[in-house]
């Protein structure tokens, strides 16, 4: 592997960036190079082997990207179910920004800005540095709030093979400020390692609310990071519906820095055949009053397999927390597998945090009642998995996108 | 000098060592100590072969380093393997050829192996550093056909049952500490009840680390064959010392078709002073066997004392329908680190566990509780339960709670609580306005928290117990 990185970050940086940013990028490759593939040796990735996945999956992984060419809009993919601001990235390039339906002069949008480092001993993150194309900055103005939610495309057309492609984006949102964002997932082509990174920064009273759809089935191995710091009274809003992908690892860092700042992570697993994902959640609670609300559930089918880990910090000076985490799973073949590992990690003594985790199969006596009236096995069976899992869907706080959410899952009311 | 040495004792009234000469096996961890150890011992030859196929590996093994708790590199080549009163060349044949100094020791301790004789209700074998000193009741139980001495006497006189199941349970390539254990072992019970026979008292041991510089390596063994039952109590202190001492024993459990093992800790070592200086590092490898179908094995474990307590008491419930049960309290105070917990692998079908751990820290003490629940796919239709609530009192100590809980059977079920919160006003108010000082009424508190566990424990054992929960917390408050 280490060879073809190297050839491929010459041959695709070489006459696109200047010899001092070439330099920069280097030095992140070498961290890569040095660390590698996260593997099961990591506590974090016990449970999920990345190194094995890509190598049993993808096999020899491409890092070239020809980031002069440029990619056609597939304009199928769009959504037409409301009006919205919209980020294209395709193959590994952005292709469109457009924020048309805002007041352009309360949103600014940098390229090419120096990296942030964020503190974080992961070697994806270094991947990520070294060969993504751009660093985009968006910077919401304070007391803005944007008119319509803005939906970052994730799309790849068939072109794309067995290849690693990046994306970081880094939000600024200013006092007062709000935000709402849909990931929407949809591939053309199999058998790619995508590896992305947000950056947001939430200052006083800001209002950030993220949404990330995987639903649609596709054969390529994902990793998602969020990294979420919030300044006093900011909420965040984390929605997470993982399903289509092989696999996906979806990571939410979060740090409640200052006081009555809140954070919501809500997620689904829905997974069929071998499909193996995974969330890790973690919720730092860093001063006074702060609050922290996690609810995940699964259910899974044929052979695939879930993983939840949640983590709850709190620092000996973050007094009067509230942390709460639940994950409940569901399943519904012998071959399934559920992994979870809730931790608590606590350092102050008057707060109140719980965590909860069950799994087992469906419920006979439930199943039951609903035959005897009058429904047949598979009908009941999806009237029960639908019930579990709107209870997740019901905490999205904005409507238009629960309908949304709730189309595309086939749930409609 | 005396007097601070008194002065010290009153935090931990089990501080005091007693002056006896030692005969010891050279310094150091070698191929050498183990044979030393071995002849002393006049072990058979299968046995030394064991102890140095365990040495092979532990060259190779590494010491672990994940856990919360972190430690000053210990030095192995720096330690005394084996230290016996000298007096125990020739093993006394009975009471009465004891070193009388010993036998004040143990009545200091409250353990008085001679009145023990009058009392009725509980057989105690006590180890004394590397040796075990004596056994009580061993005509009663020997009249039912249970066996219960020392594992070197068992090595001598009940060989093929040693040699049947020992290392059946925790393998010599285990871990790290495991296998230490295995190659330098010095001494430790060895119980087994034959089939059908419901052991008419509870069993005991008493642990005391007293030579200084010594590691204590012990190893203990119950077999409970089918259709037996026994309770089984496990007792440990130490002197004060300065520097850190280390424990690393080795239990295991086997309990054939039918048969019920409860297992009792409360464990009290020196837990070092007030400023984390000293203490007992307590690295103790505990695992259960659930061999036959329907057998049950409960740990109960009080633990208050150790600077450092590493532990994870494990039941394998491979037999079907067999249950593991784990009652834990664990006190923290001053500078005490734990990482404690347990782990059910199920693979038996219609296996059930409990787990109920209950930590307290308080001080600039940290507790971790660590998990693990495996339900493995022929595990059909069996279940798992888990509590563990933690309590802080003050903000400079800290409370964790790290389950990993892995479920590859859809017919089973598990569940996980988890709650940490500290003491409520409301709650010492009440206590307070009915005439308890506060210290009473977090005492009285942290008893209502703990009675879960407690009510476990033996009679005998529940009172000393409560007591202890009442003395590690003593000064936290305020």
């Amino acid at each position: 592997m280490e060879n073809r990185a190297k050839t491929d970050f010459g041959k695709t940086f070489k006459d696109h960036l200047s010899k001092d940013d070439v330099n920069t990028k280097e030095k992140y490759l070498n961290n890569f190079l040095k660390k590698g593939f996260p593997s099961r040796k990591l506590e974090n990735w016990k449970f999920s082997d990345l190194n094995q996945i890509i190598r049993n999956n993808i096999g020899e992984l491409n890092f070239y990207n020809n980031f002069s060419n440029k990619n056609d809009l597939d304009s199928s993919i769009l959504t037409n179910k409301f009006e919205h601001n919209k980020i294209v990235f395709i193959n590994g390039k952005i292709e469109q920004i457009d924020f048309s339906s805002e007041d352009q002069k309360q949103i600014d949008i940098e390229k090419n800005r120096k990296i942030k480092i964020i503190k974080e001993e992961n070697s994806l993150l270094d991947l990520n540095n070294a060969f993504n194309d751009n660093n985009y900055l968006v910077r919401i103005k304070s007391n803005y709030k944007l008119k319509k939610p803005l939906i970052v495309y994730h799309t790849t057309n068939k072109k794309l093979k067995s290849t690693n492609i990046n994306l970081q984006l880094n939000f600024l949102l200013e006092k007062n400020s709000s935000l709402r964002i849909i990931d929407i997932f949809n591939e053309k082509s199999e058998k790619n390692f995508i590896n992305i990174f947000y950056n947001f920064d939430l200052k006083k009273d800001a209002i950030l609310k993220n949404y990330k759809i995987d639903y649609l089935k596709n054969n390529n191995i994902k990793y998602f990071y969020n990294n979420i710091d919030q300044d006093a009274n900011s909420i965040s809003e984390t929605f997470i519906l993982s399903s289509g992908s092989k696999f996906i690892k979806n990571e939410i860092n979060c740090n409640l820095k200052d006081k009555y700042s809140s954070a919501f992570v809500n997620g689904i697993f829905s997974l069929e055949d071998q499909n193996h994902h995974e969330i890790r959640t973690t919720v730092k609670h860093l001063n006074e009053n702060t609050k922290s609300y996690q609810l995940i559930k699964s259910v899974l089918n044929d052979k695939s397999k879930a993983v939840y880990q949640g983590k709850i910090y709190v620092d000996s000076i973050a007094q009067k927390t509230d942390g709460y985490q639940l994950s409940k799973a569901v399943l519904l073949n012998e071959d399934t597998e559920f992994n979870a590992k809730p931790e608590l990690e606590i350092y102050a003594d008057d707060v109140k945090c719980s965590h909860g985790s069950a799994s087992g199969s469906l419920n006979e006596n439930s199943i039951f009642y609903l035959r005897s009236r009058g429904l047949n096995y598979k009908e009941a069976k999806n009237l029960l998995i639908k019930g579990f899992l709107l209870d997740v869907i019901d905490k999205i706080t904005d409507e238009e996108i629960k309908n949304f959410i709730k189309d595309t899952m086939g749930f409609k009311e | 000098m005396r007097e601070k040495e008194i002065e010290k004792l009153k935090d931990y009234k089990y501080g005091f060592s007693t002056d006896i000469e030692n005969f010891k096996a050279p310094k150091g961890l070698n191929e050498k100590v183990i044979r030393f150890i071995s002849k002393i011992k006049k072990e058979p030859k299968w046995l030394l072969d064991w102890r140095l196929k365990a040495f092979e590996r532990l060259k190779v093994l590494k010491e672990p380093d994940w856990q919360k708790p972190k430690y000053p590199k210990i030095n192995y080549q720096d330690l005394y393997y084996y230290s016996a009163p000298k007096s125990f060349k020739e093993k006394p044949k009975n009471l009465d050829d004891l070193d009388p100094k010993l036998l004040e020791t143990y009545k200091k301790l409250g353990i008085p192996l001679q009145e023990q004789k009058r009392l009725n209700g509980i057989a105690v074998d006590a180890v004394f550093d590397s040796v075990s000193v004596a056994t009580t009741f061993k005509d009663k139980l020997t009249e039912k056909g249970i066996i219960f001495c020392s594992i070197s006497e068992a090595v001598q006189k009940h060989p093929e049952l040693v040699k049947k199941y020992l290392g059946t349970v925790i393998p010599l390539s285990d871990h790290f500490f495991a296998t230490l254990n295995s190659a330098v072992f010095t001494d430790g019970s060895f119980v087994y009840i034959p089939p059908g026979v419901r052991c008419p008292m509870e069993l005991s041991t008493y642990f005391r680390i007293n030579a200084s510089d010594t590691g204590q390596f012990e190893r203990t063994l119950i077999i409970a064959d089918k259709g037996s039952y026994v309770s089984y109590l496990e007792g440990c202190t130490a002197p004060m010392r300065d520097e850190n001492q280390l424990h690393a024993a080795n239990v295991e459990l086997v309990a054939l078709d039918d048969a019920e093992i409860k297992y009792s800790t409360v464990q009290n070592w020196y837990p070092g002073d007030k400023d984390g200086k000293g203490g007992i590092y307590n690295f103790v490898t505990k695992r259960g066997l659930c061999k036959g179908n329907n057998s049950k094995i409960s740990w109960t474990q009080v633990e208050t004392g150790s600077a450092i307590t590493w532990k994870y008491p494990s039941c394998i419930l491979r037999g079907n329908n067999s249950i593991g049960e784990f009652y834990s309290i664990a006190i923290t105070n001053n500078h005490q680190k734990a990482d404690t917990g347990t782990k059910m692998i199920h693979i038996g079908k219609n296996t059930k566990s409990k787990i109920i751990s209950k930590g307290i820290s308080a001080g600039y003490s940290d507790m971790t509780y660590r998990g693990l629940v495996d339900i493995s796919q022929k595990a059909k239709n069996s279940s798992n339960y888990t509590q563990c609530d933690s309590l802080l009192m003050g903000n400079k100590c800290g409370a964790h709670t790290v389950p990993y809980i892995k479920n590859k059977n859809s017919d089973s079920t598990i569940a996980h609580e988890a709650t940490t919160s500290k003491i409520s006003e409301e709650q010492l108010h009440y206590c307070q306005q009915r005439g308890l000082n506060q210290e009473e009424a977090v005492g009285l508190i942290v008893n209502g928290f703990c009675k879960e566990v407690l009510q476990q424990l033996p009679m005998e054992f529940a009172v000393e117990a409560q007591k202890l929960v009442g003395i590690s917390l003593e000064g936290s408050v305020g």
